[in-house]
């Protein structure tokens, strides 16, 4: 199988924190410390030799405990973290990690941040008007359209950033841990959502606690522990080797 | 070459990120407040009067129409604070987003120098309302006034964008960068004619004060109705163009480090 084929590659990468010992964030401390020769870094290794390849269509479950390396994995794919060691290469678009109001404004209403959100993504304002009606009446937040989000709930931006993110007909779309607000009526229309996309050929990475919607969703998983590959492969197997630990 | 035009294409692409974002800062700064967009205006006239009466009574100083004197430098002048302190908090303000989404990051510093430039445009309605009750005559050379304006928002930018990188490292850089504007605005010649300073203090001001030439230059167009010599608009310029470069520069080299900061 030629490289051409993944639409996700993430080879050998390694995402290194330089943790300072303590946190030094202004510039007295930092003289401080520089002249007492206490500036010590902790070299903290997020990830390591991480290989994913991952072809269009599929989708990927992500588990793992906390601190696993789940969510920082998934900010590599989506370039917001640059790796220390190797590579990763994604061709085609991809809508932002959704997680709780993900690129929401507090102070802006639910309206603007609707166009906020679109842009961010690079679409342009016109593609949004065109949609919007679409994206309200997903997210059943019509009476609310104009009210600042920093009154809405989480489970009602959880709606509006699904909505948004899931509108735009990305190429890839990442989820993390998105539905754990919503309640039970919108996680049923999520995850119909979702396969209805992946169905038509978008890529899923998923991250999720509740095993049962992986397996659900998901053909394949990656098991991360302490930020390594522990198992990759497969749906199944790995979700039971996962749950018989 | 082949990298600008990739980031060029970039820039021409997030076009309505940035009109988005520069609409957001514009309406979040007047919104719920009675007067509204009318603050712009009011806002520098309140000041200049404020000055005008303390300058000429308390101190006294020879300037013809003292009141379009000052507000051209206070205009300008406090649109640069406000750009650059604005932008200090460009990056860390929105890491919530940076977190999430790839985003060019210097965008978000880009429309905060641009929004405070619509500001700045709302506040030119304040100076020429003092240009027309003080009966300023207009002229031709008025219309050079955009010329000095490009000037001052490159200079900005560079130097905006400089700060807004070095503050993710460093958060206590906005108190030092306060009390640095602070003496900037005391060696600039904002209420005080230049020719009050010594004459050592004058030179040093002509060669490491932007904000001089720039207000300078304004002045002359609009108080003296003539043409600022040559090597004023080269200084002008050149200066602008030393801190973009620096500051793009600056900023480049250290935002992907900006992640495990902010």
């Amino acid at each position: 199988m030629s490289k051409e084929d993944y639409i996700i590659d993430v080879s050998d990468a390694t995402v290194r924190f330089n943790m300072a010992s303590e946190k030094v964030d202004n510039l007295k401390e930092y003289v401080i410390k520089l002249v007492k020769r206490e500036l010590m870094f902790q070299e903290f290794l997020a990830l390591k030799n991480i290989n994913l390849k991952i072809k269009q269509g599929e989708s990927w479950g992500l588990v793992g405990t906390n601190g696993a390396g789940k969510s920082t994995l998934l900010k590599l794919i989506c370039g917001v973290l640059k790796p220390y060691k190797g590579t990763v290469t994604i061709k085609g678009s991809m809508a932002p990690l959704i997680e709780l109001g993900a690129g929401f404004d507090g102070e802006l209403t639910a309206r603007e941040n609707i166009f906020l959100n679109g842009t961010l993504m690079g679409h342009s304002e016109q593609y949004m008007k065109d949609h919007f009606d679409e994206i309200v009446d997903f997210a059943e937040l019509w009476d609310f359209l104009d009210m600042p989000i920093k009154n809405y709930s989480s489970g009602m931006s959880a709606r509006l950033g699904f909505a948004v993110a899931t509108m735009v007909k990305p190429d890839i779309l990442i989820c993390d841990e998105v539905l754990a607000v919503g309640d039970y009526k919108f996680q049923e229309k999520c995850q119909e959502r979702m396969q209805s996309m992946l169905d038509g050929g978008t890529t899923l990475l998923y991250v999720s606690h509740d095993i049962n919607t992986v397996r659900r969703l998901c053909d394949h998983v990656l098991w991360l522990e302490k930020g390594v590959v522990k198992m990759s492969g497969e749906a199944g197997p790995v979700c039971d080797a996962y749950m018989n630990q | 070459m082949n990298l600008w035009k990739k980031r060029l294409r970039a820039l021409y692409d997030y076009r309505f990120l940035i009109k988005q974002l520069v609409t957001k800062d514009i309406k979040l700064k007047y919104r719920r407040s009675f007067l509204g967009y009318f603050w712009s205006i009011l806002n520098p006239l309140l000041i200049m009067m404020v000055l005008v009466i303390v300058f000429s009574n308390m101190f006294r100083f020879d300037i013809a129409n003292y009141p379009a004197y000052l507000i051209i430098g206070q205009t300008m002048f406090s649109y640069m604070t406000e750009a650059t302190n604005q932008s200090i908090f460009s990056i860390t303000g929105n890491a919530a987003l940076l977190k999430k989404v790839y985003v060019p990051k210097y965008v978000f510093t880009l429309s905060k120098v641009t929004s405070s430039l619509v500001n700045l445009l709302f506040s030119l309605g304040a100076m020429f309302i003092v240009f027309i009750i003080t009966r300023v005559q207009f002229s031709l050379y008025m219309f050079l006034i955009p010329v000095v304006l490009v000037e001052v928002y490159l200079f900005c930018l560079g130097l905006s964008l400089f700060l807004a990188q070095i503050s993710v490292f460093f958060r206590d850089i906005q108190y030092i960068y306060n009390v640095f504007t602070t003496a900037w605005m005391y060696l600039t010649p904002l209420f005080y004619p230049m020719e009050q300073l010594p004459e050592m203090l004058q030179k040093l001001i002509k060669i490491f004060n932007p904000m001089y030439h720039y207000i300078n230059q304004f002045r002359t167009l609009v108080l003296q109705h003539c043409m600022p010599s040559m090597e004023t608009f080269l200084y002008g310029f050149g200066v602008a163009g030393i801190f973009l470069i620096l500051g793009i520069w600056a900023f480049q080299k250290n935002q992907d480090k900006f992640i495990l900061y902010i």
